[in-house]
């Protein structure tokens, strides 16, 4: 006779069951030339179409958030800094957010306006980056090299401004740590004009190109409705005709003075399909955005103090004092980011650290993405919604010095032993496997 | 359509910068030992901005060992030397970040635009300073 089959293998098997019987399992990653970071993609192909997918993530993560708890929080901020090396500055701002709010830190306006200035920067130079990478998955390498030739003069203008061309350490809590002189502002104001006569060419080249429009439009779908119900983020949701932008939704920093609205394709004059071309559209578009914010920024900047705490141990002092929780969100080049902070008085360390990168919420859009699409079409999908998946992880479990993931009737189990456990008076300790196995027993 | 920028970029020069030789050399290494005895030229690698964070410059003289740089320094590169209430720094496992810089109460730390420092060993001399 049979054994009995233990939950997960069942919700194992259920989930490797074929979604048509004339269909193959073909597995792609963790590792994988078509993709950049750790990540298993199981595809049901039918002929050359993709009719279902899995996705299993957690082969990328780091702790960072455990070792963000080990630490004083100004260690954590450069921890911060570290989650993503694209956004090395989104983690950040959004942490100090979180931290100014725990703590009731009040920034001076002309570090509000600098942190934007080197959010929007960085904003450009993450948006070239993808365009560049999304044209090598087309096998348009000469567009690669031309893009990445173009992005090198804001990497260099943001070594000049704060020192490194990424990882930029710039924000701290309370301000900012360098300021942006008016001495500057003429190598600011030379690199936007020359991005925007590069505008035109970017049009010419990405969306005019009969090669590219015949590789893009029509491929990786995501409706309107599909990507407000999944909670898409970032360019990913603009590009489906959601108005949706933290910027403009719950603005902070300088936003509030600078009016920024979300971009959809529409603002092109374009109907939106929510295809991959259009997340090049809202990509390019929003690098337009970008230049005129930092213009802005340039005009409206007053001046003053730029940072509120100007001993790092006054204000290391005051943090150790502060007690409270705080969320921190920014609007990243992929999309919204959030950061959770609990700080408790005379602990160095924050006692709870969480963060949510974009990544994390444009996952579940891949499902709709990725059906009905032909198996060449994996690279440019997959590459759509810039991932960035080591920024994403943050579940591992291990017992035992092994890897194992808690399916649903297992984590109701141990929800249902601690009950009982509970309720015979034993105190809602951690709860061993056994004992959650043998409660399941004694409930059957 | 994208030809004539390609056309434009024949006559331009390329934005690459050659480093550390035009034409990439059988041995890097051999090639580094032949610039020290002045029978090879090194292109230069592009040089770094004003503010530049790069290697941490130590002014022994003036530290008065308050520990404080060690206390935010967030990839633990600084070790306190008790004895004499000096420091001492693993640049291998520096992140350049500057903290140190804005912390030192007297000044001893500042910020160098060194950068080309590449090594085999994690303790070489240019890699400890103290």
């Amino acid at each position: 006779m049979r054994e009995k089959v233990k939950p997960e293998e069942m919700a194992e098997a259920n989930e490797r069951a074929p979604a048509c019987s004339t269909c193959f399992e073909v597995p792609i990653g963790p590792i994988h030339p078509a993709l950049k970071e750790g990540i298993r993609f199981t595809f049901w192909i039918e002929g050359e179409r993709i009719r279902k997918v899995d996705i299993r993530p957690g082969f990328m993560h780091r702790g960072i958030e455990f070792m963000g708890t080990k630490r004083n929080l100004i260690q954590v901020l450069y921890l911060a800094e570290r989650i993503c090396g694209i956004c090395s500055i989104s983690h950040p701002l959004a942490i100090v957010q979180a931290v100014e709010q725990a703590a009731g830190i009040e920034v001076p306006p002309r570090a509000q306006y600098i942190r934007v200035i080197i959010g929007e920067l960085e904003r450009i130079h993450s948006h070239l980056l993808w365009a560049g990478v999304a044209a090598h998955e087309l096998g348009f390498d000469t567009l690669l090299h031309y893009v990445w030739k173009v992005r090198e003069p804001v990497l260099d203008l943001l070594e000049d401004l704060t020192g490194n061309r990424i990882n930029y350490a710039i924000p701290i809590y309370g301000g900012v740590r360098r300021d942006v002189p008016p001495e500057k502002y003429p190598v600011l104001k030379n690199a936007l004009r020359y991005y925007r006569s590069l505008v035109d060419d970017f049009v010419n080249f990405f969306l005019r190109d009969p090669s590219i429009e015949a590789r893009t439009r029509g491929v990786g779908v995501l409706t309107r409705e599909e990507a407000d119900s999944l909670c898409a983020v970032g360019p990913t949701a603009r590009a489906s005709g959601l108005r949706k932008d933290v910027r403009q939704d719950w603005p902070y920093f300088a936003y509030p003075d600078l009016g920024v609205r979300a971009i959809t394709p529409e603002d092109m004059g374009l109907e939106v399909q929510g295809d991959v071309y259009d997340r090049i559209v809202v990509r390019l578009l929003e690098v337009v955005q970008s230049i005129e914010i930092i213009e802005r920024c340039l005009e409206e900047m007053p001046d003053g103090e730029i940072i509120a705490f100007p001993k790092v141990a006054a204000l290391l002092a005051h943090l150790k004092k502060a007690e409270g929780e705080g969320i921190g969100r920014h609007e990243a080049p992929r999309g919204e980011v959030i950061h959770y902070i609990r700080l408790q008085a005379d602990e160095e360390a924050p006692v709870v650290w969480k963060v949510k990168a974009p990544t994390y919420s444009n996952l579940m859009p891949w499902y709709p993405m990725f059906r009905d699409q032909e198996i060449a079409d994996i690279p440019i999908v997959a590459a759509s919604i810039d991932p960035c998946i080591c920024c994403m992880e943050r579940v591992q479990i291990v017992r035992g010095g092994r890897e194992e993931t808690l399916w649903k009737e297992q984590l109701l189990e141990l929800s249902w032993a601690k009950t009982r456990r509970i309720v015979r008076g034993l105190g809602p300790s951690h709860v061993t496997r056994r004992a959650s196995r043998g409660g399941a027993d004694e409930r059957r | 359509m994208i030809f004539k920028a390609l056309f434009l970029q024949l006559f331009t020069r390329p934005v690459t910068n050659r480093f550390p030789a035009k034409y990439m050399p059988k041995s890097v290494l051999g090639f580094l030992a032949k610039v020290e005895e002045g029978k090879a030229r090194l292109v230069p690698p592009v040089p770094v901005t004003e503010g530049f964070r790069g290697k941490i410059a130590y002014d022994r003289e003036k530290c008065i060992g308050c520990q404080m740089c060690i206390r935010v320094c967030p990839a633990r590169v600084i070790e306190f030397k008790p004895e004499e209430k000096k420091i001492r720094m693993y640049v291998a496992r520096c992140t350049y970040c500057a903290q140190c810089v804005d912390v030192c109460p007297v000044g001893a730390l500042a910020r160098s635009r060194e950068f080309l420092l590449a090594d085999y060993d994690r303790f070489a001399p240019n890699l400890v300073v103290e």
